[in-house]
């Protein structure tokens, strides 16, 4: 289930511009195995949307499912007002760009830009042009007469990426294309992907299992878990406020923290904080870099509304360049992961602080 | 990948589909019921059911002759198309000499050509040294132009053995023939039990080479084919019923062996890659 | 890693038996074509009246294109049939799809013989198919022209090398990427256009496979004629054997045979240049 501030941005975001993709509890399964479990979200014009998960998540599913490679089993998808899943794929107003850039082999570079186009009976004089934008576009101007079979991993997969946008369609599915490149490669090509989506201003639909990647592309995030969504939201808000345990630590590192929450303060053992949530209780995410190391000199255990200390005992210092990784374990045996900014080397006792405001709330397990 | 509008389509190729087997069933399906028909061959519909054909069967002396020289041929053929099917095999992927490209195109040049020309070829060279015609001189031939097939199917078996495994043995203290008995034969199995089937399957049914070779004794398609020149009788329906089902027999335990190969390559594949995974996390 | 001994001795037995088996008996059979017969006996003297004979003889000539002509029919009426059977295999059977393969690949088996011979039981005059149409009352008499005519010649072999023909053609039809034709529905195309454009070029390399094994099987077949063509039905092959036998003209048999095999061989050549041209472009 998503929670209303989701619900609000799973909607499209500015009044009045309506959303140009409906997803509405679309379910599908395969065999006797379910992949998706009812899944919902709207997508905005001109929007880049990734769609994250691990594996299984069902987040491939969902996309063959919009291109119409597979067929739903229930619910149904919309765009620009009118249905979509009844129409069969090779009429639907939305280009792949395939995890394995599936170029025709048989066919030179150009040809298979302009496969669409003659697809669709575009007048002759026009496609050369259109096919010579649409590879400069991407950087392959000069590649036009190549075999796909000669093409480094790179080099294909502009090319496919050119062969979707010649077309012009209102959506790009995009199944983590550069799963298949090297590091260096896939940040240059991350940043090539964003700067043509700005430029050609077309929605942008993105697979991937690599949140970082998610993190840097996109408007928005919808993070799915076993066939549901588990949150959509802007990449700063899914980091700052995850909803779920998943969440947090799947995007990002996190430590988790089971509390219980009475009289406005949060205690969940070794560590208390105050905390004007409902009682009970509770788990909360606390990221590693929101605990810094506190200025010595107070008293230890002592505690206000704006700041949280503890105690604990340095396991493990690994070096991060800008920031080390510390392993810290508290007086009931608790273990907590801390970023510190160029701490020096530690040892020891120490004490820690944190602000009790980044210690976020968050729902574990299976509540529904 | 299907779709709403791919049902019709699917349809009809369907349909086209069923009327191409019944094509190639048909007359097999002839064969199996008029083996049982009263009234021998021919006319419609198929008069009554008898046994008596196969019982014909049974006391025909001469047949079963046959048969067994069949039998006799097909198992030698076996055993001098994988001897040599096996180092030729073996020398095309590992060694490397003057006219291996021409040895392996002559190696491969009975499967391509028409029987005939092979028949008439060993024809004039049993002819030239004086040898008699008899089942050895077919024995001879079906060795030879099998040996192609011994040396398809055991080439590929060699493509897909780990190359690691016999460096290993070697790293190991085992000398090469050592390596070859105890790491490459053994997971060759499968190929050669494959191969075997195919060739005994087709040396059974061959009748282009062995034509030319015959002497006094025939094996039993030559049997079956100089009692067709002589007229049609329902018994050699009967005889025909039974190699079919004989032939189906071995082909499909030949398949179930190269499906279950390719399986257990699978699952040493994947046990190999999660033994992997296992180990990082 | 392999010793010169190890590679000798794989190398060697192979290379012996086949040059003694194989290339020495074409090379005579080449010989052959060369010499003559006067009175009986072979006599070595070395001259080309053969292929003259050949050329001039408008029989031989006739007989040939006959047998090119049948041999083309064949081969178009395998692709008719087999390229749809296969493309349903491949794309439409899904979980039948094993099962469906094996039920092509049984014929295959059911022994050459065994199938020609159940044609010519139901072609015949007293044969099961006019038995049928008699029974329907379509016909009244026998229709004399299902047998012994090169209409039952190109009917038996089509029905024999058709599985042949199915063989490499679904094997290139499997090796399509699915994500193409995915790719392909994507970027607009129909299914018809898609099968044009993307299925049917890459399927080629087998079409081509498929159709060489026919027409070349088809050319050089002598039994369908001798079991159900008749005097009308006579191919090229049957001129070789009958040379061979009865009219006992091996050098003339010799030459024959050598052109079919350069015809083959040329085919082969060409269809593999072919082919080697469709998958690098």
């Amino acid at each position: 289930m998503i929670s209303a501030a989701s619900e609000k941005t799973a909607a499209a975001r500015e009044p009045g511009s309506a959303a140009l993709l409906f997803v509405r509890r679309v379910v599908k399964q395969f065999g006797r195995r379910p992949v998706l479990r009812g899944v919902s979200l709207d997508v905005a014009p001109g929007e880049f949307l990734t769609i994250l998960g691990e594996s299984g998540s069902g987040k491939t599913t969902l996309l063959r499912l919009v291109a119409g490679f597979e067929q739903l089993d229930g619910g149904e998808i919309w765009m620009a007002g009118e249905r979509l899943d009844t129409v069969p794929s090779h009429r639907r107003p939305v280009n792949t760009v395939f995890q394995s850039y599936a170029l025709f082999p048989h066919l030179s570079v150009f040809e298979n830009v302009a496969y669409g186009l003659r697809a669709k009976k575009t007048a002759k004089q026009e496609i050369p042009e259109r096919v010579s934008q649409a590879l400069a576009m991407v950087k392959m101007g000069e590649f036009a007469q190549s075999a796909p079979a000669r093409l480094s991993g790179g080099q294909q997969q502009r090319v496919a990426l050119a062969r979707a946008l010649v077309n012009r369609p209102q959506v790009l599915l995009l199944d983590e294309p550069l799963s298949a490149l090297d590091a260096n490669l896939r940040r240059q090509m991350q940043v090539e992907l964003k700067t043509l989506q700005r430029e050609v201003g077309i929605t942008f639909i993105f697979v991937t299992h690599d949140q970082e990647e998610a993190m840097a592309l996109s408007d928005r995030v919808a993070l799915l878990r076993e066939g549901r969504l588990e949150q959509i939201a802007e990449p700063r808000e899914i980091y700052g406020r995850p909803e779920t345990a998943y969440a947090a630590q799947f995007i990002g590192q996190t430590n988790l923290l089971d509390a219980e929450v009475r009289d406005g303060i949060a205690n969940a053992g070794a560590i208390v904080w105050s905390c004007f949530e409902h009682p009970g209780k509770a788990v909360f995410s606390l990221r590693p870099e929101s605990i810094r190391l506190a200025p010595a000199g107070l008293a230890a255990d002592s505690l206000d509304v704006s700041t949280a200390r503890f105690r604990g005992r340095i396991l493990n210092q690994t070096f991060g360049g800008a920031m080390d990784l510390l392993e810290i374990e508290c007086k009931n045996s608790q273990r907590l992961r801390a970023r510190i900014a160029s701490p020096g080397p530690l040892s020891g006792e120490l004490d820690f602080e944190f602000s009790p405001k980044d210690a976020i709330r968050v729902r574990a397990g299976e509540e529904d | 990948m299907k779709s709403a509008a791919n049902g019709g389509r699917a349809r009809w190729l369907s349909a086209y589909a069923i009327l191409v087997y019944a094509f190639l069933y048909l007359p097999i399906i002839v064969l199996v019921v008029y083996s049982f028909n009263r009234s021998g061959v021919g006319g419609f519909p198929p008069a009554g059911w008898t046994l008596d054909w196969y019982t014909q069967l049974l006391s025909d002396g001469p047949l079963w002759d046959s048969v067994l020289n069949s039998l006799i041929v097909a198992l030698i053929a076996v055993a001098i198309s994988l001897a040599l099917g096996l180092p030729a095999a073996l020398a095309l992927d590992r060694a490397d000499f003057p006219g291996k490209a021409a040895f392996r195109r002559l190696v491969l040049l009975p499967l391509i050509l028409p029987g005939i020309i092979t028949g008439l070829s060993l024809l004039t060279l049993f002819v030239g040294v004086h040898m008699k015609l008899s089942l050895v001189t077919i024995t001879l031939g079906h060795g030879t132009a099998l040996i192609s097939v011994a040396t398809t199917e055991i080439f590929a078996g060699l493509q897909k053995l780990d190359r690691a495994q016999e460096e290993a043995s070697l790293d190991l203290g085992a000398n090469q023939w050592r390596t070859f008995w105890r790491v490459t034969l053994p997971n060759l199995k499968v190929s050669l039990v494959a191969a075997g089937l195919l060739i005994f399957t087709l040396s059974l049914d061959e009748i282009a080479v062995s034509f030319f070779l015959i002497g006094r004794d025939n094996t039993l398609p030559l049997e079956i084919w100089s009692r067709l020149r002589r007229g049609i009788t329902p018994e050699i329906n009967a005889i025909s019923t039974l190699i079919l089902l004989f032939s189906i027999a071995t082909i499909l335990v030949w398949y179930r062996l190269r499906a279950r190969s390719e399986r257990a390559e699978e699952a040493g594949a994947s046990l190999l890659a999660s033994t992997l995974e296992g180990g990082q996390a | 890693m392999y010793s010169r001994a190890y590679k000798a001795s794989v190398a060697i037995p192979p290379v012996l038996w086949v040059t003694l088996f194989l290339l020495v008996p074409y090379a005579i059979l080449f010989c052959y074509s060369f010499w003559s017969v006067s009175s009986g006996t072979i006599v070595h003297d070395w001259n080309f009246q053969n292929y003259v004979q050949l050329v001039r003889n408008p029989i031989y000539l006739s007989v040939l294109f006959k047998s090119m002509r049948i041999a083309a029919m064949v081969m178009l009426l395998a692709l008719i049939l087999g390229y749809p059977l296969a493309y349903y295999l491949s794309f439409h059977a899904a979980r039948r799809k094993d099962f469906l393969y094996q039920l092509v690949i049984i014929p295959l088996w059911a022994s050459y013989l065994v199938r020609g011979y159940a044609w010519k039981t139901i072609l015949g005059s007293e044969g099961v198919l006019n038995g049928f149409l008699q029974y329907l009352h379509i016909t009244h008499r026998p229709v004399e022209f299902f047998l012994y005519s090169p209409f039952a010649v190109v009917l038996t072999l089509t029905h024999i090398y058709t599985p042949f023909t199915f063989l490499p053609i679904y094997a290139s039809l499997e090796h399509v990427p699915r994500n193409l034709v995915e790719a392909s529905h994507d970027l607009g195309a129909s299914p018809w256009a898609t099968f044009r454009r993307v299925i049917l070029p890459l399927s080629l390399p087998g079409v081509l496979a498929g159709a060489t094994f026919a027409f070349v099987l088809t050319l050089g077949d002598f039994l369908a004629p001798l079991l159900v063509g008749g005097a009308s039905g006579i191919m090229i092959s049957n001129i070789v054997v009958s040379l061979f036998g009865a009219a006992y003209n091996w050098p003339l048999g010799a030459a024959i045979s050598l052109c079919m095999l350069l015809l083959v061989v040329g085919l082969l050549f060409a269809t593999e240049r072919l082919e080697r041209r469709l998958t690098l472009s």
